[in-house]
C-alpha cells in the first residue's frame, strides 16, 4: 500500500475535529455530529494513524453505517491515509452531551430539545415536560410516543394548535 | 469492579455465548412479529411505534450478538438468517402469531418489563462488556415500557369488547411469559460469578411490577401459572414459517454483502 506524504497540519486532533463537526446528523441535518456528542475522542498516532471514537445514539439507529462512513471520509479528506473508526458504548450516549448551540438550531428546526434527563426511574410512566419548539408553550400534548427517527416524539401544541417533533429525554 | 474476556473460564464462555443467544433470539422474533404490523396497525402512529419498537429490539440483539462474536460465535447476520428453527432458542411467548392489538401491547408489556427489569440488573454485571450494553440497551427498553404500559390500560379499561380481548390476550399469553425466566445450561454458574443477573430476583420483581399493573391498575385477571415448562428447544408451529419469511432475502442471496 502506498501512501501520501502526510501534511503535518491535518495530523492535529483539533483539525481532525473541525472537520468532523462539518458532518450533519443523516436524519437532523440541522445539527453535526459533533454537536450531538457522537465523537468521543480523536487521537493522532505517531505513524500518523488517526483513530476517531465514537458513540451510537440508538443502538438500533439506521443511520449508524452511513455516520461511521461519512467519519472515515471525513479524515481521508484531510489527506490522512490511516483511518481507523471505533465505535463504544461506555458512558452511553445522552441527550445531555448536546451542546447548547445545537439545542437553539433544533428549536428553530421545529424540534423540541431534549430536557435534562436526570437519573430517573426507571418505570416511569409520564414523560418529561416539553416547550412547544414555535410559542415556547408548555401546554402540549404528546400525540405519539415514538416519532419518525428513534430519537424523537409526536407533540401538539395546545396554545398556537401547532404539531411538533421532540427530542426524547435519554 | 469489572472484569475483562480474559477472566472467563471456558465453560463460563460456552454458557455465556449461550445465553447471548437466547437473548438475541428472542428480540428477533418479537421485531419480525411487531414488524408485521407495519402498514396494518390500527392508526399511523401505531405503525411507527411498532417498527420504532422492532429496530430498538434488533439494535439490542445486534449488541448480544456482537458480544457473542467476541466470545467465538458466529458473524451475527449468519446467526440471525441461517439457522432453522430446531436451532432457534427463543421462547414461545415471542413467536405465536401476532393476532390482534390487544395481543400485541400485552405480549409486548410481559416481554417489555421483563427485559427492561434483567437489563436494569445486568448494568451490574462484573462481565464489563455485557454491563455496557446493558446500560445502553435499558435507555431504550424505557420507552417501551411506557408506551406499551399506557396502550394495555387504555385497552383493559377501554370498552367492554376491548377488555374482553385484552383478558383473552392475558390468558392466552400467561403460560408462556414464564419461560422467559428459564436460565440455559451453565447459567447458575454465571450468577455466582456475578456476570449474569439473578434471574429469580428479576423474576420476583417482574412479578411484582406486572401484577401491580394488570392487575390493581387495569383490572385484569392473571391466570394460574403453569407448572412446568418446556424449554426453548421446543417450539411451537408457527415459528418455521415465521422465519422462512424473515429469511428468504438471505437465503435467496447468500453472497450478498449490503443489503
Amino acid at each position: 500500500m502506498e501512501y501520501s506524504t502526510p501534511s503535518p497540519i491535518n495530523h492535529q486532533p483539533s483539525t481532525v475535529w473541525a472537520a468532523l463537526a462539518q458532518i450533519p446528523d443523516p436524519e437532523i441535518p440541522v445539527v453535526s455530529i459533533t454537536d450531538m456528542g457522537m465523537v468521543r475522542d480523536v487521537t493522532v498516532g505517531d505513524a500518523g494513524r488517526v483513530t476517531v471514537t465514537f458513540t451510537p445514539t440508538f443502538s438500533g439507529c439506521p443511520a449508524l453505517h452511513v455516520i461511521r462512513d461519512s467519519i472515515e471520509q471525513a479524515v481521508r479528506d484531510l489527506g490522512v491515509t490511516d483511518v481507523e473508526v471505533r465505535s463504544t458504548l461506555t458512558p452511553p450516549w445522552t441527550t445531555d452531551w448536546i451542546n447548547d448551540d445545537a439545542r437553539e438550531r433544533l428549536r428553530q428546526y421545529g424540534i423540541a430539545p431534549p430536557a435534562p434527563t436526570g437519573e430517573g426511574q426507571l418505570i416511569q410512566l409520564d414523560a418529561e415536560p416539553t416547550r412547544c419548539p414555535r410559542c415556547g408553550s408548555l401546554n402540549v400534548r404528546m400525540t405519539a410516543s415514538f416519532g419518525p427517527t428513534l430519537c424523537k416524539r409526536m407533540y401538539v401544541c395546545d396554545t398556537c394548535r401547532e404539531p411538533f417533533e421532540g427530542f426524547k429525554s435519554v | 469492579m469489572t472484569t475483562g474476556i480474559q477472566a472467563l473460564t471456558d465453560t463460563q464462555t460456552q454458557a455465556l455465548l449461550l445465553k447471548l443467544t437466547v437473548l438475541a433470539d428472542d428480540e428477533i422474533i418479537l421485531a419480525h412479529r411487531d414488524g408485521e404490523w407495519t402498514g396494518h396497525a390500527p392508526i399511523l402512529e401505531e405503525d411507527i411505534a411498532l417498527a420504532n419498537i422492532a429496530q430498538d429490539e434488533l439494535g439490542h440483539a445486534g449488541l448480544y450478538l456482537s458480544l457473542a462474536q467476541t466470545l467465538g460465535g458466529s458473524d451475527p447476520d449468519r446467526v440471525a438468517f441461517w439457522r432453522g428453527p430446531d436451532d432457534y432458542r427463543n421462547t414461545r411467548l415471542v413467536e405465536l402469531p401476532k393476532g390482534d392489538w390487544a395481543f400485541t401491547m400485552v405480549r409486548q408489556f410481559l416481554y417489555d418489563t421483563a427485559e427492561a427489569l434483567w437489563l436494569e440488573a445486568a448494568t451490574r454485571s462484573t462481565y464489563a462488556p455485557l454491563a455496557e450494553i446493558a446500560a445502553k440497551a435499558v435507555r431504550e427498553e424505557k420507552f417501551h415500557v411506557q408506551h406499551t404500559a399506557l396502550w394495555v390500560e387504555r385497552l383493559a379499561l377501554g370498552t367492554p369488547e376491548s377488555e374482553r380481548r385484552t383478558q383473552a390476550a392475558l390468558t392466552e399469553l400467561w403460560p408462556h411469559a414464564a419461560q422467559l425466566f428459564q436460565p440455559v445450561e451453565g447459567e447458575d454458574e454465571l450468577t455466582a460469578a456475578g456476570i449474569l443477573p439473578d434471574l429469580n430476583a428479576v423474576h420476583a420483581r417482574w412479578t411484582d411490577l406486572i401484577t401491580r399493573h394488570l392487575v390493581d391498575k387495569c383490572g385484569l385477571t392473571l391466570p394460574d401459572a403453569p407448572t412446568t415448562q418446556p424449554g426453548r428447544d421446543t417450539h411451537t408451529h408457527h415459528l418455521a414459517p415465521l422465519l422462512e419469511e424473515m429469511q428468504s432475502v438471505a437465503r435467496q442471496h447468500p453472497d450478498a454483502e449490503v443489503w
